[in-house]
């Protein structure tokens, strides 16, 4: 059990859930509530992973993976900006097919072998700087860096750019953003899509980089559903979104290590003695999102911070209000 | 006339949304290079070949009935419940705890405590994502998916650590199993099937429901509390105390499903890790059957038939074509997507009936305030 051991494999797997997070903060920036993250994810790490087994090359998984999770989401996108049906059931509907079509298509991959994955390396002098080089800098996957550089993009580009402004201006009051011009069928449909290829990111990430493979719906193991989580933790926020997802993938390795050794804090180890109690650890990052939401939500209400005001809420051009 | 033609148009909209289902899937399985007319006989015959078959899928349907009564009343009162995988594996524990526990009483009186056991269970399990919504104002679509990890981790303690059976404990392989109930203590059987008791409850349950949502105050505050919490509100209803309920009732349904399970079918609990090991996803597959059968408590009864039937053909399919069951998955969720898309036609179709309406006499049209929407929640759906 290594401090820094922890908080470097925490931002690793935390990367998973910074792009599922990521992605979900621009689908609900424009409007639209996707809860098919799950689907999406599983969606992404199936195609990034046979992809990769079929070309040889991982990069051609990621952007397989990608694609395909970006494709998905515009049923959902159809459903809900098109037909103007409910979010909820459809985002739904969507993690049932994304889950049914990536477990039929990887059935049999699990004993695919070994593929090539993606690089691992070291940024010479970042990594020198004591105790953040060796967490942020050392041996991290390449999918880690991108995450370094796409949360201030991200920020930069909702805060202070002009598609920017129309995408909050798409999700707050998209009848003043009509009036201006703006498409706002067009910029939701965009939305969703960027959603669903930073879901597949995500997916990609697992299969290629983090904890290699396909595990059928394992692979995920509900993580998309704690990205949907995070974004109300991150106030939609990417930078809060980032601290959010380290501190989840932080504690997830912290799980597995805890089991570990014969002695903790100097006592005999219960979760080594008895393997069965390492299902209460197990919970804990569940467990955890739910305080998270108590937090969050309580946060929120007190700062009058809201979700996006048009989040849910189909537009119907000509309705009054919304 | 009119009328009676959009209201047969209605009642068939969940079967072409099924059979646009359908459709996409046989696409699906022309991909996997199978011929889909083959693929979908063996469902149909792994479903209703044979009055085993037939058992074998009344048997599934009765979880996801059970699950979908739940979900009826949840969404009615605008509760989103998808913590049904958890709710039925608390469910589960307590029953099987009774049933493990009580060994000297009669039969048929540890069967009803258990059963009571399981709802209460699910009850619980519901009830704290409901309190966590009403007076916390926590969003609870993830804190009842989170609610399912939780359950799944201590269903894994519990059947690996003090709910383990003694047998199991002592040797090597300690497979995560409880003991076996005693055979007085088993649903009994309906026919000389599988098929128990449970399926009967479900479906006099679903009558109880249905009487439930539209003939009792309670029921008609869930619904109005759904409909518009701040009408409701001025109306003296107390909102919080509606949201908890609705989640928890929603999660007690799902807790006797998980008894049932245990009681009627396998007769001890056993999990090989996941949620879906023990209850089939019949926590999730009970939304889509509630959402096709409109949220209609009697509706969700032929709904749950044609899921369950979906299920066990699913695995006879993949005996004969070699398609991985879990294409059901997919289709579930094409058959949501289509029933949800199929919305639209209705909407369309009702406003302009309303259009009709305000040409034919010049009464003012109904308007969207409080009053009003009360009026219909009254009326029924």
């Amino acid at each position: 059990m290594d401090a820094i051991i922890i908080l470097q494999a925490g931002v690793a797997t935390g990367t998973v859930l910074l792009f599922a997070t990521i992605g979900e903060i621009f689908a609900e920036r424009s409007g639209v509530l996707n809860l098919g993250v799950e689907g999406m994810m599983l969606i992404g790490a199936m195609t990034a992973f046979s992809t990769t087994i079929a070309t040889g090359n991982p990069w051609v998984g990621v952007l397989a993976a990608m694609f395909a999770a970006g494709l998905i989401s515009q049923i959902h996108a159809f459903i809900t900006i098109t037909l103007q049906a409910d979010q909820v059931v459809s985002g739904l509907a969507l993690t049932f097919l994304g889950t049914g079509i990536s477990l039929v298509l990887g059935e049999g991959l699990s004993k695919a072998g070994t593929v090539s994955l993606l690089p691992n390396f070291s940024i010479p002098l970042l990594s020198q700087i004591p105790f953040l080089g060796p967490i942020l800098f050392t041996k991290q996957s390449v999918m880690v860096y991108i995450g370094y550089l796409l949360v201030p993009l991200t920020w930069y580009y909702i805060n202070r750019t002009r598609p920017g402004l129309n995408l909050r201006s798409v999700g707050e009051y998209p009848s003043a953003a009509d009036s201006l011009g703006i498409s706002v069928f067009r910029l939701r449909y965009f939305y969703v899509f960027v959603g669903g290829m930073l879901a597949g990111l995500a997916g990609a990430t697992i299969s290629l980089a983090v904890a290699p493979g396909w595990f059928s719906e394992l692979t995920t193991a509900g993580q998309g559903w704690i990205a949907v989580g995070l974004v109300i933790f991150a106030q939609w926020d990417p930078v809060r979104a980032m601290f959010g997802s380290y501190a989840f993938g932080a504690l997830r390795r912290l799980i597995l290590d805890i089991q570990g050794p014969t002695l903790l804090l100097g006592f005999d180890n219960p979760f080594y003695y008895n393997p069965y109690w390492g299902f209460f650890l197990q919970m804990l990052p569940y467990a955890f999102t739910v305080i998270v939401l108590v937090i969050g939500s309580r946060e929120a209400m007190r700062k009058r911070l809201g979700a996006p005001a048009a989040l849910g809420n189909p537009y119907v051009r000509g309705e009054r209000g919304k | 006339m009119r009328s009676r033609l959009n209201a047969l148009f209605d009642a068939l909209l969940p079967v072409l949304a099924t059979l646009a289902a359908l459709g996409v899937g046989a696409v699906m399985l022309l991909i996997l290079k199978v011929n889909p007319i083959e693929a979908y006989a063996a469902l149909w015959d792994g479903a209703f070949g044979s009055s085993n078959a037939f058992a074998e899928t009344l048997v599934k349907a009765t979880p996801l009935l059970l699950v979908a009564l739940g979900i009826c009343i949840s969404f009615r009162g605008d509760v989103i419940n998808i913590g049904g995988e958890g709710q039925m594996i608390i469910g589960a524990i307590l029953a099987t705890w009774v049933g493990l526990t009580f060994t000297g009483l009669p039969g048929w009186l540890v069967v009803t405590i258990s059963l009571v056991a399981g709802f209460l269970g699910g009850a619980i399990w519901g009830g704290i994502p409901g309190v966590l919504k009403a007076y916390f104002s926590v969003n609870e679509i993830l804190s009842t998916v989170m609610m399912n990890a939780i359950a799944v981790q201590l269903m894994n303690f519990l059947l690996r650590g003090p709910m383990i059976d003694p047998s199991q404990a002592e040797l090597a392989s300690k497979i995560p199993q409880t003991a076996r109930l005693l055979d007085a203590f088993r649903l009994p059987r309906l026919a000389p099937t599988r098929l128990h008791l449970g399926a009967l409850i479900a479906v006099i349950l679903a009558i109880a429901v249905y009487i439930l949502l539209w003939r009792t105050t309670l029921g008609y505050r869930i619904r109005a509390v759904g409909q518009n919490p701040n009408a409701s509100r001025y109306a003296g209803i107390k909102v919080q105390r509606y949201m908890v309920l609705a989640l928890l009732l929603s999660g007690a349904f799902a807790g006797l499903a998980g008894a049932t399970q245990v009681f009627g079918v396998n007769y001890r609990m056993i999990t090989d890790g996941s949620s879906s090991g023990f209850t089939g996803s019949a926590g999730f597959n009970g939304i889509v059957a509630a959402l096709f059968g409109q949220l209609h408590p009697l509706w969700s009864i032929p709904a749950s038939i044609l899921f369950g039937a979906l299920l066990v053909g699913a695995n006879k399919m993949q005996r004969v074509v070699q398609v991985p069951s879990a294409l059901v998955i997919a289709l579930n969720g094409l058959v949501v997507v289509f029933v949800v898309s199929s919305e639209i036609l209705r909407k369309r179709r009702q406003r302009r009936r309303l259009a009709d309406a305000r040409q034919e006499d010049e009464t003012p049209p109904p308007t969207e305030s409080g009053e009003s929407q009360i009026k219909q929640a009254e009326t029924g759906a």
